[in-house]
């Protein structure tokens, strides 16, 4: 997916204009002209006058098109693969607590398989040997305290 | 005697049964890594990074550096196989080694680049050794101006000298920098930019941004890529060293030449590796007797710079040591490490710690000999390794960033960080702005603030005090041109035009 400069520009005009507006609140200290403003402000306006230049570099080259959408955002096949990655981590991050990780994990990567493509009978195994390889090294070696969730009862 | 006691004291450090183990788990990962088209030396890195968190700071550090010393030379295996370079730093000579591969002559080829890189790392490593300690003595002097402009030079150097697009370079280092103003953590001690989240109170977590922006971000490029996988080659690979001692000896020149431009390349900051071997790939058919048979498979241009890319990496850190300004992306991760460990890298940690910095020499120059038998198993194995199935490794490689990002808070925040950066650095990329500036912004953002506070009030509204002393007037005056150097050029050019017309 690419933009037109002048699209990116703008989004980043908006980054900077609000990132100027959020310090302008910042207290200032007493006695002196420097306080925690001062280097976001400067970066701000380097960011916005960046973002000028990157919009009239856009509408000058409008000619090739505001926006070119590459080949995969024609092909169902890998929009769902991008959607998966984005979706299967989102979900992580909403329910990995209750369900815990090894459920999560095993639903994230069969689904992950499946879309890409894996062998279906090898889908499941692989998916349940790969989420349990990755919790062996970190909870049991690393000590990271990945949740347990719906196995809570089965801990090991 | 002063080096035999931080030798001494360092390999004490380094050839602890542990640490040994780390480098050669490190070493095994890095080159299937490098060897896998589509992860890159940066990505292992990134990845590494996570498990280098529950390590002691010597360990953590030595796999930092083997992995990539590894992924830099095993990328040279998909390029001369597959024609598709395994990390950029390959990309330079790997029409060449798919030229020699149509021959018959895989072996050669990926002998001698193992052969050369291995020395050039070395070579590199030795002029680290001997001038890191030296710059760092001399770095004691510098005050809050000289690093401000320090740091200044290294972010135009990432900025003006490697990118395609200097402007959109610069986007992406603004953005790295505003990433680093989150939290409490600057002079004024202000929360900025926290959204009212408690837990960007301590600014963004430095390893679920980088695993983002390199392991997700190529992870998505993977999900996209319509080109279906390509089919790996694999004759007869031929004798692995058998044409080696031949290109030692004739090529000897070129060995020495890769690997000093090598290490000065990569002591600039802003470029690493990847110039290095395109630019000692050039330099080596400018100086050849046999200029024309270079692009048909032809082992001296291979040879000098894979020399050039592995010394690249030595290189890259004597910035990183003694300044704490990386040089690339790699030693930006790797300077994230040491903060996280407390090894804040600068001239003090020559004083006070330097059997840490010895044994950092120690392992490069281990990295370097283990290279040799473990470079010839890989490409032994090379056919199967191509072979792995990336559509269960990608996947896979999902779930361990997943839990990465996790653990080093044991919150599920580091999780949503890592996605909003991958996603980001997936778009950033695919629209033509280089992800690397932001990195090198991200970490040096708090030190480049500090710098430039402590300067503005010492200097009380006069920036002529920025010049004053005299190093810093230099360094002041070469970031200046480096960063009014493109506008004077482009003013120049249309002056010569215009005078042109007129004539």
């Amino acid at each position: 997916m690419r933009m037109n400069d002048a699209i990116s520009g703008i989004l980043l005009l908006i980054l900077s204009a609000s990132i100027l507006i959020v310090v302008a609140d910042y207290p200032t200290i007493p006695g002196q002209d420097i306080g925690p403003a001062a280097f976001p402000r400067l970066l701000g306006i380097l960011l916005l006058i960046a973002s000028l230049v990157l919009i009239f570099q856009g509408v000058r080259d409008r000619a090739r098109g505001w926006i070119r959408l590459g080949e995969w955002t024609r092909s169902p096949r890998h929009l769902i693969n991008v959607a998966l990655v984005v979706g299967g981590l989102v979900f992580y991050i909403l329910f990995s607590e209750e369900l815990g990780f090894i459920p999560c994990g095993v639903l994230i990567l069969s689904a992950l398989f499946l879309s890409l493509r894996v062998r279906p009978v090898l889908v499941l195994p692989i998916a349940v040997l790969a989420t349990l390889g990755i919790h062996t090294v970190f909870y049991q070696f690393l000590r990271v305290p990945l949740p347990w969730g719906l196995l809570q009862d089965m801990a090991w | 005697m002063e080096l035999f006691n931080n030798l001494m004291l360092a390999s004490q450090l380094v050839l602890d049964p542990y640490v040994l183990l780390v480098i050669l788990g490190s070493a095994m990962f890095g080159m299937l890594v490098g060897c896998i088209p589509g992860l890159t030396a940066t990505m292992a890195t990134a990845l590494l990074v996570p498990i280098t968190f529950f390590m002691p700071p010597v360990a953590a550090v030595a796999a930092i550096v083997t992995a990539t010393a590894m992924a830099i030379f095993s990328g040279d295996i998909p390029g001369a196989l597959l024609r598709m370079p395994g990390t950029p730093a390959s990309a330079a000579y790997a029409d060449e080694a798919y030229a020699m591969t149509r021959q018959g002559k895989a072996g050669t080829a990926l002998g001698v680049g193992l052969v050369f890189s291995a020395i050039g790392g070395l070579i590199g490593t030795i002029i680290l050794m001997s001038f890191a300690p030296a710059l760092a003595e001399f770095a004691l002097n510098f005050s809050s101006f000289e690093y401000f402009w320090l740091i200044l030079l290294g972010l135009s150097g990432a900025v003006f000298i490697g990118s395609a697009s200097a402007l959109k370079a610069g986007v992406t280092l603004i953005l790295g920098l505003l990433v680093a103003a989150v939290g409490m953590e600057n002079p004024a001690a202000h929360p900025r930019f926290t959204f009212g989240n408690s837990e960007l109170l301590g600014g963004v977590s430095l390893i679920p941004m980088m695993v983002g922006m390199f392991a997700v971000s190529e992870i998505l490029r993977y999900m996209v890529n319509t080109n279906p996988d390509l089919r790996v080659e694999t004759g007869r690979i031929g004798g692995i060293f058998s044409g080696v001692s031949d290109a030692l000896r004739r090529y000897r020149m070129g060995l020495a030449r890769g690997s000093l431009l090598g290490t000065a390349v990569g002591m600039q900051p802003g470029a690493g590796a990847d110039m290095a071997s395109w630019l000692s790939y050039a330099v080596s058919r400018k100086f050849s007797k046999e200029r024309e048979k270079y692009g048909t498979g032809h082992v001296e241009g291979i040879a000098e710079s894979s020399a050039a890319n592995n010394s690249a990496l030595a290189g890259a850190w004597v910035p990183a040591l003694v300044f704490g300004i990386p040089g690339d992306s790699i030693t930006a991760i790797a300077i994230g490490v040491l903060y996280l460990k407390g090894l804040n890298p600068g001239p003090t940690l020559f004083l006070y710690n330097p059997e840490n910095i010895y044994a950092i020499f120690m392992v490069f120059v281990l990295a370097n000999i283990i290279m040799l038998p473990l470079g010839w198993m890989v490409i032994k194995l090379a056919g199967n390794i191509l072979r792995v199935p990336r559509n269960i490794l990608m996947p896979v490689i999902l779930l361990f960033c997943v839990v990465g990002a996790f653990a080093i808070n044991n919150t599920v925040f580091g999780v949503t960080l890592m996605l909003f950066f991958g996603v980001l650095g997936f778009l950033l990329e695919e629209n033509g702005f280089p992800v690397a500036p932001a990195i090198l912004g991200v970490v040096l953002g708090r030190m480049l603030e500090e710098n430039f506070v402590t300067s503005m009030i010492k200097a009380d509204g006069n920036f002529l005090v920025f010049f004053e002393r005299p190093i810093s007037a230099v360094l002041g005056v070469v970031t200046l041109s480096i960063m009014l150097w493109p506008l004077a050029a482009r003013l120049f050019r249309r002056g010569d035009r215009i005078s042109k017309k007129a004539a």
